[in-house]
């Protein structure tokens, strides 16, 4: 595989990074908002993988008009699939910050090591 | 009605969830949940006693046909999940009123029970789906709410469990998105039975391979395969006690028949070697977590967080006979998810009548309850011994097959049996201890005034001597899992 090749699939190389650096963020940070940012980062690298792969060079928006003929078209259905799993990932986010919230609440702090001293 | 029963079984709780918000005396959040749950069984019931007479149920969302169309359908395989999700989750709801008044305000009540309609919702959706998106939808729908009815627990303990149980079940989801959408690149559909014919097609497998991967470990995850359960335990033990019942008996289990059904229906009939890969991939860790998750639960102090571990151990045994990639082994593993459900169902039910008395949980404090609750002692007497695999039980059932199976494995049979008898002595030593405490030691707390709450009681015996039932006519779930084996096997190589 050259150069030219590898620089070829670029948005699959930054969905592997973002992929690894939202993983590793999760392990790594105790702090519980820290690891939903985290969480967020490793969803967000899925987001690309699929809006990579719909594109077709060329392509633009599946829309028939009128008098245009031999037009290429993106393919619509993996944007409509990220849609709903971006819907998925925000109400993963909104319940985590929530359970955050209440962790807070009753422990008096976010840092997961003070929460597991503290039981 | 009945072609549409695919479709029904999901609309119905679905439908019915943002419904029960509304409703604000809590009586009546409690019965109209409670009426859509058991419609759900009753739909659930009448699918696999159809599909118990040959036959299965397709259904295109919309009218739009596969694979273009989003497909539900339900086999042997399904209908058995499905009748062990919509049974959970009516039965914990119908006994357990009382016991969730104790633990949840009254005013957030309809939103418990609507979470808790949701979270069947998702399960039953994922059981339906013949679409490996829509499988993904339903299982965050479920997970979502069931991160919600864990967060319920009175215990502030609850709420770092379930922060666990989200950040790990979000890295399952997004494990297996990556995996579909590696397959969809290559194959350019979603439809799992136009997915197993347009693999053999794709000229480098190499992505796919990939996918499969992505998909076996996300699953795995979900469904708490050793040693990726270490999210189950706590969240178990501190959710309230009527949904570690419907969690406890089906959650798991769904993603177990996700992994099976994506392997068997999808890989097996395109990879060279994928039956070994996956045997030997799954059945080191099948072994590993039935002997450690035995080893742990015999030395807890938790009753709780003992079956918790006590289930990880069985999801090992339901791995293992998929790992068998055999039909003894694939009966054995579909019997033993339904068996199983029955024992760890009727467990918690009892430990929910516990509970009503004892607030501390711990073994120490619960000695001789069985002096002021002898009903409920006893069932956990019964559940227990199914739960061992003692004759004349349902578990006693899947445990004889599943050692059948192992006979079957060659070299190593005696090892993969010297395992599960080990490993079932093992279960009796914990079982042992909880009904040691009950019955033989001095009572340490105050005695329990009475017994437990008549309808949690009489839900309890009713799932017990169901336990027994199926463990001496055990008929039908053998008929369903036997169908469900062949189906799945008709797709290896």
């Amino acid at each position: 595989m050259n150069l030219l090749e590898l620089l070829g699939y670029f948005n699959y190389w930054v969905f592997a990074i973002v992929l690894t650096v939202g993983l590793y963020t999760v392990i790594a940070k105790v702090n519980l908002v820290k690891k939903l940012i985290g969480l967020s980062i490793f969803q967000s690298a899925v987001f690309l993988m699929y809006i990579t792969m719909d594109k077709v060079e060329g392509g633009t928006a599946p829309i028939i008009q009128k008098g245009v003929e031999n037009q290429v078209f993106s393919n619509p259905l993996p944007q409509v699939l990220i849609l709903t799993a971006i819907v998925v990932g925000v109400s993963t986010l909104a319940l985590g910050l929530a359970i955050v919230v209440r962790i807070f609440e009753a422990y008096g702090t976010i840092e997961e090591d003070e929460i597991l001293d503290a039981d | 009605m009945t072609p549409h029963l695919p479709a029904l079984q999901v609309i119905v709780p679905m439908l019915c969830a943002p419904l029960i918000v509304l409703l604000k005396p809590r009586g009546l959040a409690w019965a109209g949940a409670s009426a859509a749950a058991l419609l759900s069984f009753a739909i659930a019931l009448n699918m696999a006693l159809a599909i118990a007479g040959g036959g299965t149920f397709g259904y295109d969302m919309g009218g739009w046909a596969a694979p273009y169309g989003i497909e539900l359908w339900v086999g042997p395989f399904s209908a058995l999940v499905l009748l062990i999700v919509t049974g959970a989750g009516a039965a914990a709801m119908l006994a357990g009123r009382a016991s969730v008044d104790r633990q949840i305000d009254v005013e957030r009540q309809p939103l418990f029970y609507s979470a808790w309609l949701l979270a069947l919702a998702g399960l039953a959706g994922i059981a339906v789906s013949a679409d490996a998106f829509n499988i993904f939808v339903f299982m965050e729908i479920s997970s979502l709410a069931s991160y919600v009815l864990i967060a319920g627990g009175p215990d502030r303990r609850a709420l770092p469990a379930v922060f666990k149980y989200l950040i790990m079940g979000t890295i399952g989801a997004t494990f297996y998105l990556i995996g579909i959408g590696l397959v969809y690149m290559m194959t350019g559909t979603l439809n799992l039975a136009d997915m197993e014919t347009r693999i053999g097609n794709v000229v480098d497998i190499n992505p796919i391979l990939v996918a499969a991967g992505f998909i076996t470990i996300g699953l795995a995850l979900k469904a708490a395969v050793f040693p990726l359960h270490v999210w189950l335990p706590n969240a178990y033990t501190q959710a309230p006690h009527m949904v570690t019942v419907f969690l406890a008996a089906c959650a798991t289990k769904v993603a177990i028949y996700v992994l099976i059904r994506f392997d068997f229906f999808v890989f097996q009939a395109n990879f060279e070697n994928h039956q070994l890969q996956f045997s030997l991939f799954l059945m080191p860790l099948a072994l590993a977590g039935i002997l450690v998750a035995s080893a742990v639960a015999m030395f807890e102090g938790h009753i709780k967080r003992l079956l918790a571990m006590s289930s990880v151990a069985q999801i090992g045994y339901i791995m293992l006979g998929a790992s068998f990639v055999s039909q003894s082994g694939l009966t054995a593993s579909a019997v033993h998810l339904f068996n199983h459900a029955l024992a760890k169902g009727g467990l918690f039910l009892a430990i929910a009548g516990l509970a009503c008395h004892y607030r501390d949980l711990r073994l120490d404090q619960l000695a001789g309850a069985a002096r002021s609750m002898p009903l409920t002692s006893a069932a956990i007497v019964i559940c227990g011994f199914s739960l061992v695999g003692i004759p004349g039980t349902a578990g006693f059932i899947s445990k004889w097959l599943l050692i059948d199976a192992a006979m079957d494995q060659g070299r190593f049979a005696w090892l993969l049996v010297a395992i599960i008898l080990i490993s079932s002595l093992m279960a009796l030593a914990y079982v042992w201890r909880i009904i040691e405490t009950l019955y033989l030691k001095p009572a340490v707390a105050a005695l329990a005034p009475r017994e437990a709450p008549w309808p949690l009681l009489a839900v309890t015996w009713l799932v017990a001597l169901a336990n027994i039932g199926f463990g001496l006519f055990p008929q039908f779930p053998l008929a369903l899992s036997e169908a469900a084996a062949k189906l799945l096997l008709m797709h290896t190589l």
